[in-house]
């Protein structure tokens, strides 16, 4: 092996989208016949590296070489030219064609255009070189989730790929699937595969990976040596020793105990399970988990979004059912959601139209809209967040992110609402626009509104909350108090719910 | 104006250019095409068409489609004639507008509570309607020879048929719903953005309903005028004119996904598909080449407006 180049080398590599850098200076080789895990908290750039490995994001600096030559423009046709494949945290399958079609997806056997009928054999051979097996006739649809991910790994073996890159192939699965896949993973192994691992879950890495690449805030600060390592070391290196980060703003205490919010047992088909927890008037809460934990779900299910089939909410002095947001945004309950562009803003009208949608009966009289009011309110929030371009009547879909999110935030704010939930209240802002909204959250809880902030970012709940829950699998497993806990222990604490 | 404020002209205006365009070569090519005569009359004839494509105008931004317009407008047709004969002239003209709006209230409730994309939900209520009108009318034509009712779509009022007045009051008081109203608001947000329209407390069934109710009662109006222009109701006489007026809609750059458009556009795209009749008609033109003409001056218009958009 050692005469051998690398299969693939990533020398001083980085990624930006729109000038934000996500990924800078990762220098990485991954060998034949070898497993490479990459971990990190949310946000430190896994993912991206990954589809840079695959060929799904270009580099913005940097040389990628796949055995020896120079790759660094490539696209994900090109890359599977040279072997590797991209296994997707979404399965990309087509679920109305069999496992041979799906397998042979792009690349059929034809004649004039015409298919060949040997896809079945086709894919028995395949199937016997390679010692996965599944009926080929099988519609993939009507699959079970692994034997989804088998048809993936297929496919990407049909190609005579060298090197599958697998983004979260987990996420979905149970435990004895689990141990499936990584059955396959070893079997790969062994017949020279090289595996780029994507995942959060500690154990997951540690069962099969030979080496684990960590990243933290887009840097690669490491690469470990499987056989030399345990749980503890890897959560410290996710980690890192610097207790760094930006400066919060200083938070007050809530002035008074006085319950605002109080929900228990709430349940619901999107995930919730049995979640009780509290919120005081001018309180910040948090809600901590990782992606997938069903943090947003319990906000949807508060708000109703999403129906409740159980539980209670009493807000302020009286009993809430039959949520809606409607009544929830008139009850001053409102969420601010984390997608911004599916969920949050009408990107095809202008600032005021979008400022004032919750809250057009207050700029209405008659059902007609009082312009002059909505204009002098779109003003006052443009003013408050410091939203620019200042343009009252400005085209959404023209303002960064970060303006986009301050409008966002400003929308739900307009009316003096009483409790606001904020999903990723920072997601994909610049530090200036990040720093004004942590500013805001804590001036509005000050004077009146009580927060619950939910964020993949550990450091930004400790910062702002008061007080935080812990959450997986759609449960809160824990409480805590920010200014008594580190990073470290809460991460700790996370890693060992799973 | 610089390159990109030229491009973004054409995007938008691609429609008023074509109407500009075709206007001066038609009054360049025939003395009678602009007279006060020729006008009033293309104005009169679209008059249904521009109403039922005015209201379209709100189910397309809304993020639906209707094809049953024309069998609610053959409803209209059949619904009235009869009735002026049964009962009484006003009431037969009355009446269409109420069918008309309960029809398409029935629509909005049917996409809103099964769920159904609206576009398969008005195909089969298009030809319940139809074929409902055909029932009704047992296949056969109903004349109906009375000035009492014929004065809609002959009369006219200060000079200009009285039915250029009905279309221009309701597309004057669409458009102030459009862009005035809070619901208005709702409906661009709604096709906009519907997650993001439900989340900020919007009843958004109850948005789509009203569009739907809206075209329904614009069908029935339309039926009531051309019923009433042509003394006649007849079961056919809706066929085809959803077509016609969804294209109208298009054409005008109300844009098809939903979220962006204008009444005024819709107006703009019945008069051009009206005058490409006209020209033929004035010029004596071989009607053969009608078809291949309309489309082509369609293909014209998407052609400007997409080549702005490269901008």
């Amino acid at each position: 092996m050692s005469l051998k180049a690398p299969l693939l080398r990533a020398d001083n590599i980085g990624v930006s989208f729109s000038g934000v850098s996500v990924l800078r200076g990762v220098t990485l080789e991954v060998n034949h016949g070898e497993i490479l895990g990459l971990v990190g908290e949310n946000g430190a750039g896994k993912s991206t590296l990954g589809k840079v490995l695959g060929g799904y994001y270009s580099l913005s600096e940097g040389v990628l070489y796949a055995g020896g030559e120079d790759v660094s423009g490539w696209k994900a046709h090109t890359a599977l030219n040279h072997g590797i494949a991209m296994m997707h945290q979404e399965i990309q399958i087509v679920p109305a064609l069999t496992v041979a079609q799906n397998v042979f997806l792009g690349f059929e056997d034809t004649k004039f255009g015409i298919l060949k009928p040997n896809e079945r054999q086709r894919l028995k051979q395949l199937m016997s070189e390679t010692g996965f097996f599944l009926n080929p006739a099988i519609v993939t649809s009507d699959l079970p989730i692994a034997d989804q991910q088998k048809v993936e790994i297929l496919r990407s073996l049909a190609r005579k790929a060298q090197m599958i890159v697998m983004d979260e192939p987990t996420s979905s699965l149970t435990k004895d699937e689990i141990t499936q896949l990584h059955e396959i993973m070893k079997k790969l192994k062994e017949r020279g595969t090289a595996i780029i691992y994507i995942s959060h879950f500690l154990d997951d890495i540690l069962d099969v990976c030979d080496r684990i690449a960590v990243l933290r805030d887009g840097s690669h600060v490491a690469t470990l040596d499987r056989n030399k390592i345990s749980k503890p070391d890897l959560v410290a290196a996710i980690l890192g020793t610097g207790q760094t980060e930006t400066q919060y703003p200083k938070k007050s205490p809530p002035k008074t105990r006085k319950k605002i919010l109080d929900v228990s047992g709430l349940t619901s088909p999107n995930g919730t399970k049995n979640v009780t927890f509290e919120v005081h008037e001018n309180e910040i809460v948090g809600l901590i988990g990782f992606v997938g934990s069903g943090r947003t779900e319990i906000a949807r299910a508060l708000v109703g979004a999403d129906t409740s089939t159980d539980g209670k909410v009493k807000l302020y002095t009286s009993d809430y059912s039959n949520r809606t947001p409607a009544k929830s945004t008139e009850r001053g309950l409102v969420m601010v959601p984390e997608d911004r562009r599916g969920q949050g803003l009408v990107i095809t009208l202008p600032v005021r139209a979008n400022v004032t949608l919750p809250h057009l009966q207050s700029y209405t009289a008659g059902g007609v809209i009082l312009t002059q009011k909505e204009r002098s309110k779109t003003e006052e929030i443009i003013d408050f967040f410091d939203i620019r371009p200042t343009v009252i009547d400005g085209d959404v879909t023209n303002y960064s992110g970060g303006n986009q999110q301050k409008i966002l935030i400003g929308k739900w704010l307009a009316e003096s609402p009483k409790i606001v939930i904020l999903d990723e209240p920072s997601r994909g802002v610049d530090i200036g626009a990040r720093e004004k909204i942590h500013r805001s959250i804590v001036e509005l809880a000050a004077s009146g509104a009580s927060f619950i902030l939910i964020s993949s970012e550990i450091e930004e709940v400790l910062g702002l909350a008061h007080r935080a829950y812990l959450v997986n699998d759609g449960q809160i497993k824990a409480e805590i108090l920010p200014d008594e806990t580190t990073e470290r222990d809460v991460l700790n604490t996370l890693f060992s719910f799973q | 104006m610089n390159q990109h404020s030229i491009l973004r002209f054409l995007q938008s205006y691609a429609v008023l250019i074509m109407v500009v365009a075709l206007v001066i070569a038609l009054s360049l090519l025939s003395d009678s095409f602009l007279t006060t005569r020729n006008v009033l009359n293309i104005l009169n004839q679209s008059a249904p068409l521009m109403i039922i494509a005015s209201a379209m105008t709100l189910v397309i931004i809304a993020g639906g489609f209707d094809l049953s317009v024309g069998g609610i407008f053959s409803m209209g047709a059949v619904c009235s004639a009869w009735l002026a004969l049964a009962v009484h002239p006003a009431v037969g003209l009355i009446a269409a507008p109420i069918i008309g709006l309960t029809l398409g209230t029935i629509n909005g409730v049917i996409i809103t509570t099964l769920n159904v994309h609206s576009f398969l939900a008005t195909i089969a209520t298009s030809l319940i309607f139809t074929g409902t009108a055909i029932v009704i009318s047992d296949g056969r034509l109903i004349p109906v020879r009375m000035d009492e009712f014929t004065w809609l779509g002959r009369g006219k009022i200060f000079n200009i048929y009285t039915s250029i007045w009905v279309t221009a009051v309701f597309a004057v008081l669409l458009t102030f719903l459009l862009t005035r109203t809070s619901l208005g608001r709702k409906i661009f947000a709604v096709g906009g953005n519907e997650e993001a329209a439900i989340l900020s407390g919007i009843r958004t069934r109850w948005i789509k309903t009203s569009t739907f109710a809206t075209a329904g009662f614009a069908a029935g109006l339309a039926a009531s005028i051309a019923t009433s222009r042509i003394s006649m109701g007849q079961a056919s006489a809706g066929n085809g004119m959803e077509l016609q007026a969804i294209a109208a809609v298009i054409l005008g750059g109300t844009s098809i996904y939903g979220g962006r458009g204008a009444v005024w556009r819709s107006i703009a795209g019945v008069i051009l598909l009206a005058l490409i009749n006209n020209g033929f008609n004035i010029l004596n033109a071989d009607p053969f080449f009608r078809d291949l003409t309309t489309g082509l001056v369609i293909l014209a218009a998407i052609g400007i407006s997409a080549f702005g958009r490269k901008s």
